[in-house]
């Protein structure tokens, strides 16, 4: 079932949590609410729920599920199954008991027979492979588990659309992971629109069909994985989506300088702030002619596919982070306190005065 | 390994002076209410207990207690639920003005009774003229009663609903149940220990209640004479035997109160042993 929210807005007290928001998700739609913590993403989500009630003045917002104005429907009528952070299982109630739950207080007329509850809480517990579990308490599962369970849970009553409060968040790694992965495939078996709320780029990158960025109660960009990461259209958006480095400085006559280090760049003068992926910055042992960029390697993690140098220079407000091949990194023969020179293999470049998305790339 | 302050001495010093306390200013004083209570044999023991006055007196206590923990309970949950599922202004007082009855003297409180539904009061004024008399009768006992343990239920509720937060309420009502499936099934299991041990302490409270009641009620033998008061009138009559046989009485329930009590405690403490 599509949803649609029509300039949704939320003041707590003097405060303005959400600025008037519009947003279409599509039928069968995965889509991530993305931001930092109090960018009003959370919000958003207990709105769409129904546990929260957006502003009714100065003009009121309107929630649509389908076809189905849902403004004024009450959480309980509208349909809709929600996961929690910290899973919120009825800690009194074994695993079956939970999920039965949803159908148990049903209107009479509507409720299952017992046979048939009994059947279908089975099935998904299946479904999320906990079926040799049913009798046990919360308390005695994994997180990992009880998050399994709150999710057979919100299917059970065959929600129109499904929304998760950060479903991974109290989960470690490796558990994280899986469940994401696992959560995937249940979307794409099931079909059913979602919505989730996370913190993490990683997982909303990973999971998302589309991704919605927010910041201090607006949405900063609405767009596939992809786009997201390739054409972010503001600075926030780009350095909320992955490591970033600063290089502020003042440009004349085409070069930027910054206390000892300086950088050709074609630009008009004036103070300029470049920004760099890890992957974008190249180290060498001398300097050239377009930069001389000195830096000091200061830490070193090898783990995965690249090397990751941690980098410092008394022109750096912040320390650098550069990611190096394997190869070069041994070709080199990287060790702590060593100078080398940074070149960037391209820099972006965001003007936040004006309202327009104004990125400019620039590569070397 | 040995901790600090572990040393056989000083363990043994301690343990000995807890020990040597309790006997001498708990378990003392009960062994001797039981022992004055049936030092003239188990037939004056009984003569006393029988005595229609003590009969009206601890009939009195159990109806006032029965009462009362109805009422405190009703009103301990739902300000529970409002102070820790609400946020409104004037929240953090509410839950100040819970403690009032814990802060004031109960005698005091008697008196604040007295002085608003008395005769010459406020209120019992307009009520003397509709011919409806509270103080120096039964409504009066149960009013101070019900102001003294007020807040028990409450306190106990507070903490633990709000540990617990509104998080499975939360999930319950977007699996569409009700209000009232909600209390059942969600809120009520998770706090029934806390409500049986607040109901306790209201039993006990009500049971033995002197201050206040002794204010009010007047002390008309065989009418508005609660344990507690009669007690008390049989000591200064010196009929100690009396006395000892309606304090054996509190005691009782007093000890079957905590009997309940570590009973209820062990119950929980099972409970989380096996998960």
């Amino acid at each position: 079932m599509s949803i649609r929210l029509e300039r949704i807005a939320k003041h707590f007290g003097n405060t303005q949590a959400l600025e008037p928001i519009n947003l279409d998700i599509q039928e069968g739609e995965l889509v991530g609410l993305l931001g930092p913590s109090g960018s009003g993403k959370t919000t958003l989500l207990r709105i769409i729920a129904g546990l929260e009630s957006a502003d009714r003045s100065p003009t009121p917002g309107k929630i649509i599920f389908g076809d189905r104005d849902v403004t004024n429907v009450h959480v309980r009528d509208r349909r809709i199954g929600f996961v929690f952070q910290h899973y919120a299982l009825f800690r009194h109630m074994s695993v079956y008991d939970n999920v039965a739950f949803g159908l148990t207080v049903m209107a009479k007329k509507h409720r299952p027979s017992s046979g048939e509850i009994r059947a279908r809480v089975f099935r998904l517990l299946e479904m999320v492979q906990l079926q040799h579990l049913a009798n046990r308490l919360p308390a005695q599962l994994s997180g990992g588990q009880q998050q399994r369970v709150s999710l057979a849970r919100a299917l059970a009553v065959k929600p129109d659309v499904l929304l998760l409060d950060e479903p991974f968040g109290a989960l470690d790694a490796k558990v994280r992971q899986d469940l994401r992965r696992w959560l995937r495939r249940l979307h794409e078996e099931l079909n059913f629109t979602s919505v989730f709320v996370t913190h993490d780029q990683e997982e909303a990158l990973e999971l998302s069909d589309r991704v919605v960025v927010m910041s201090n109660g607006r949405i900063e960009q609405i767009d596939t994985p992809d786009k997201l990461y390739r054409s972010p259209k503001n600075r926030f958006v780009f350095e909320f989506l992955g490591d970033v480095n600063h290089l502020e400085g003042r440009v004349q006559n085409g070069v930027l300088t910054c206390g000892d280090a300086h950088l050709n760049v074609e630009l008009p003068d004036g103070d300029e702030e470049l920004l760099l992926r890890p992957h974008e910055v190249r180290l060498t042992e001398q300097p050239s002619a377009e930069s001389h960029l000195p830096v000091t390697i200061t830490a070193i993690s090898p783990v995965g596919a690249e090397v990751r140098v941690e980098l410092e220079a008394d022109w750096l407000a912040k320390p650098w982070l550069a990611t190096v091949r394997h190869a070069d990194f041994e070709r080199l023969e990287m060790r702590r306190g060593q100078r080398l020179f940074a070149h960037p293999r391209q820099w972006h470049r965001f003007k936040d005065t004006s309202p327009q998305p104004s990125e400019q790339t620039h590569v070397a | 390994m040995r901790r600090i302050g572990d040393a056989p001495s000083v363990r043994r010093l301690l343990i000995g002076a807890a020990l040597l306390l309790s006997a001498l200013f708990l378990l003392l004083p009960l062994v001797a209410i039981f022992a004055q209570a049936f030092s003239q044999g188990m037939a004056v023991f009984w003569a006393n207990v029988s005595n229609t006055f003590t009969l009206h007196a601890i009939g009195l206590t159990l109806i006032i207690a029965l009462l009362t923990i109805p009422i405190c309970l009703v009103f301990g949950v739902a300000l529970a639920w409002l102070v820790t599922r609400f946020s409104f202004p004037g929240r953090r007082i509410l839950q100040t003005l819970i403690d009032i009855p814990f802060a004031v003297s109960p005698v005091v409180a008697g008196l604040i009774y007295l002085l608003l539904y008395g005769r010459n009061g406020w209120i019992g004024g307009w009520l003397d003229t509709h011919d409806i008399q509270l103080m120096f009768a039964w409504p009066g006992i149960l009013m101070v009663t019900i102001f003294v343990t007020c807040p028990f239920v409450a306190r106990e509720l507070i903490p633990l609903m709000q540990a617990q937060g509104s998080r499975e309420e939360e999930a319950a009502v977007t699996l569409g149940a009700s209000g009232w499936t909600i209390f059942r099934r969600i809120t009520l299991p998770n706090i029934r220990w806390a409500l049986l041990y607040g109901i306790i302490l209201t039993n006990a409270r009500a049971v033995g209640e002197f201050g206040a009641v002794s204010v009010v009620s007047g002390a008309i033998r065989g009418r508005t004479n609660t344990l507690p008061l009669h007690l008390e009138q049989l000591y200064q009559d010196y009929n100690a035997v009396g006395a000892f046989a309606s304090a054996s009485l509190l005691a009782l329930i007093a000890l079957l109160t905590l009997a309940a009590k570590a009973g209820l405690e062990w119950r929980a403490s099972r409970r989380e042993a096996l998960l």
